[in-house]
């Protein structure tokens, strides 16, 4: 590979320079997905060769470029049909929700059906095939078109049997396109061991599309690979796609960065006590959340919680339900007090089930891709995530998710996903999708405490990136109110949940008890003391008042008996004329 | 379009199917050496085998592009036996006489 020209493309001496000034435009072709993987679209004014088995979706692809680039870029188009009649192909469209009839009734497409009677015809001398040619003019003038899809061209093989005269006329096909500056699809059936069956590769240098249609365990999955794009840098990966109701879209599923934004805004959990937990703040937005359980450990409901504290602020949210029906996962939520329904009749919450093993890998990241564009949730509920795995190896479905929990970021839309881990103690439960567990930025761990014969939920944060969170075991309480988290009793005889807890609860209850009334009767007996002794104090007090006032009625008597003597003798004085 | 018209002859003692009058049309694109070709062959054959019942139609697809959609003309050029019916096509520049013999389902003069 020449480094200049940064394509998947062979070496090709002749092309190893390309000058900036030398751009290649592009054409968009509208279709959800494709023009993101070739940076642009189809290379503008060149052919294109899409090439595949049968039913890979060659035919699709060719008129959806077309229709789109007529609704979407005012590009008129001709579809020349040599496989289908022009009914079919209208039929085929219409179910897809395009009306080619009417395109046709605007001036904005031709759909050309060129039959090639195979093996039927009498030849008689030397001929060309200057018609074709005659009518693709007719046509491309008569709509003006930049567009046209050629649909399939190795037809012509199969009606004229002189394949040095086809060659030659196929190779000034390729001229003529580019000539007219005609953008241009060319489609191709897949061959043995080559790109086409026909070879139609060595007359397109500019770019190759495969499509592939390939079904692993009975799961089918359509794929889309671009082989070639000379001049232009592109995706090399194998991309799903999918044709339904809104036509094709390819999911450029790996992103080739890592530079999605980082939020610091942060919504709550609809768990008060999980929010308290999580720096009291809850999950940063645009955050991936793993909740990884045993069996009945209460996932669901943490995500369901998630689901109504989410759709209650007004956002939107989309639960991918791969193990309960929506109707059964309501019904159970009911019975922990929680009523989903208002949400979405609203339709602010969308759930979305489907069985695993419907479709491929590929296809449910596609189905995923596809529901967040049509729903744009502000949050992503995956329950539970480990059901994909039985779809695929381990790094199969790792790379699906990494791919799935890529975009989810780059969208900055928050993601939960639950994640069944199998029974057993401690270590094992944490090391469940080691491989994506350096993706998940809150870890949320359930589990079963098994102790003193029952079963109870414990839960603990394993990882929260960014915040500050609660090192603590808290147990998980399910009850008909909803979800509540209780410390757990952690006492000599080590961590107690359950109605352990309750018991240690209790007996340290009736020791505060037994305490306090120790406390309270001791009160009570200083208490009564001092009321004693305050009452014998005040006894004495008021037998010293008695004494005293009696005391000073003697004093007041001495004192008078004191002065009437001294009045006394006075007088006795001056009655004896005493001197 | 050139038409050339040839009147029929009075019929002599022929068998019935070959009193049958061939309406023939032949499709090409401009004056080009395989057109003109196509066309001097036709005649020939035509003259030959076919003396007094046909009727050779020329159509220029060039001049007129849409006949090739309404009547599926890919080769150049392509002869079209319009009549006598079923419909049958030879393509080339019908140098090939047994060919145009076989396809128009003519039997040979001696």
């Amino acid at each position: 590979m020449s480094p200049s020209t940064q394509t998947m493309s062979p070496p090709d001496p002749t092309q190893t320079k390309i000058p900036p000034e030398a751009k290649l435009l592009k054409a968009p072709t509208g279709i959800q997905g494709l023009d993101e993987i070739t940076l642009g679209g189809l290379p503008r004014g060149r052919p294109t060769l899409v090439c595949g088995g049968a039913g890979c979706g060659k035919t699709m692809l060719a008129m959806e470029f077309l229709i789109r680039g007529i609704l979407e870029f005012g590009e008129p188009g001709v579809f020349v049909a040599f496989e289908e009649t022009p009914e079919d192909l209208a039929k085929n469209v219409a179910s897809l929700g395009f009306n080619l009839r009417q395109l046709e009734d605007d001036g904005k497409l031709v759909v050309e059906y060129i039959h090639v009677d195979k093996g039927a015809i009498a030849i008689a001398g030397a001929y060309d095939l200057e018609g074709l040619f005659l009518r693709l003019q007719f046509a491309v003038d008569s709509v003006g078109a930049k567009r046209i899809s050629i649909d399939t061209l190795e037809v012509l093989f199969g009606g004229f049997d002189n394949t040095a005269l086809l060659r030659e006329e196929v190779r000034r096909l390729f001229r003529w396109l580019k000539d007219r500056d005609l953008t241009a699809i060319i489609t191709a059936e897949k061959g043995e061991g080559t790109l086409t069956r026909q070879g139609m590769e060595e007359y397109v240098s500019d770019c190759v599309l495969m499509l592939d249609h390939r079904i692993v365990d009975q799961i089918s999955t359509r794929r889309l690979r671009i082989a070639k794009y000379r001049g232009s840098v592109h995706g090399t990966n194998e991309y799903p796609f999918l044709i339904d109701e809104g036509g094709i879209s390819v999911l450029p599923v790996s992103s080739m960065s890592l530079d999605h934004k980082a939020l610091t805004e942060r919504i709550s959990t609809g768990i008060p006590r999980l929010d308290a937990m999580l720096g009291g703040k809850g999950y940063f937005r645009g955050s991936t959340i793993l909740v990884s359980g045993t069996a009945g450990s209460g996932k669901t409901s943490i995500a369901n919680f998630f689901a109504n504290a989410v759709c209650a602020r007004g956002e939107r949210c989309i639960y991918l339900a791969f193990e309960e029906s929506p109707s059964q996962i309501l019904r159970n939520m009911e019975s922990i007090g929680l009523d989903l329904h208002p949400w979405i009749d609203s339709g602010l919450l969308r759930f979305h089930a489907s069985r695993p093993s419907v479709y491929g890998l590929e296809m449910h990241l596609a189905k995923i891709h596809k529901l967040i564009r049509e729903f744009s949730p502000n949050v992503v509920i995956i329950d539970p995530v480990t059901n994909l795995d039985a779809m695929g190896t381990n790094s199969e479905v790792n790379s699906m998710l990494v791919r799935l929990l890529d975009y989810l970021k780059s969208e900055g839309i928050t993601a939960l996903f639950t994640s069944l881990t199998a029974g057993g103690d401690g270590g094992s439960v944490e090391l469940t999708k080691g491989g994506v567990s350096s993706l998940i930025d809150t870890w949320l761990l359930l589990r079963d405490i098994e102790h003193n014969g029952e079963r109870n939920r414990g839960m603990y944060i394993i990882k929260s990136r960014g915040m500050a969170h609660s090192n603590q075991i808290r147990e998980f309480l399910l009850s008909s109110t909803g979800i509540d988290l209780k410390d757990v009793y952690v006492g000599p005889s080590g961590v107690l949940t359950g109605s352990s807890r309750l018991t240690m609860e209790a007996e340290d209850k009736a020791f505060a008890l037994t305490l306090q009334q120790e406390i309270d009767s001791m009160q009570q007996k200083m208490d009564r003391k001092k009321q004693a002794l305050e009452a014998q104090w005040l006894a004495m007090q008021a037998t010293f008042q008695a004494e005293e006032v009696e005391m000073l009625q003697r004093m007041e008597e001495k004192r008078k008996v004191q002065s009437r003597t001294a009045v006394d003798r006075e007088e006795m004085g001056m009655s004896r004329k005493s001197d | 379009m050139t038409i050339d018209k040839y009147e029929p002859k009075p019929p002599g003692p022929v068998l019935e199917e070959e009193t049958e009058t061939f309406l023939l049309k032949l499709y090409v694109a401009g004056q080009t050496p395989k057109s003109l070709t196509a066309i001097t062959n036709l005649r020939r054959i035509c003259e030959e085998h076919l003396k007094g019942r046909y009727e050779i139609e020329v159509i220029d697809l060039i001049e007129e592009p849409a006949l090739a959609r309404t009547n599926q003309i890919l080769a150049i050029p392509t002869l079209v036996r319009s009549l006598p019916t079923p419909i049958s096509r030879i393509i080339g520049d019908l140098s090939d006489e047994d060919q145009v013999l076989m396809g128009l389902n003519i039997t040979r003069v001696k």
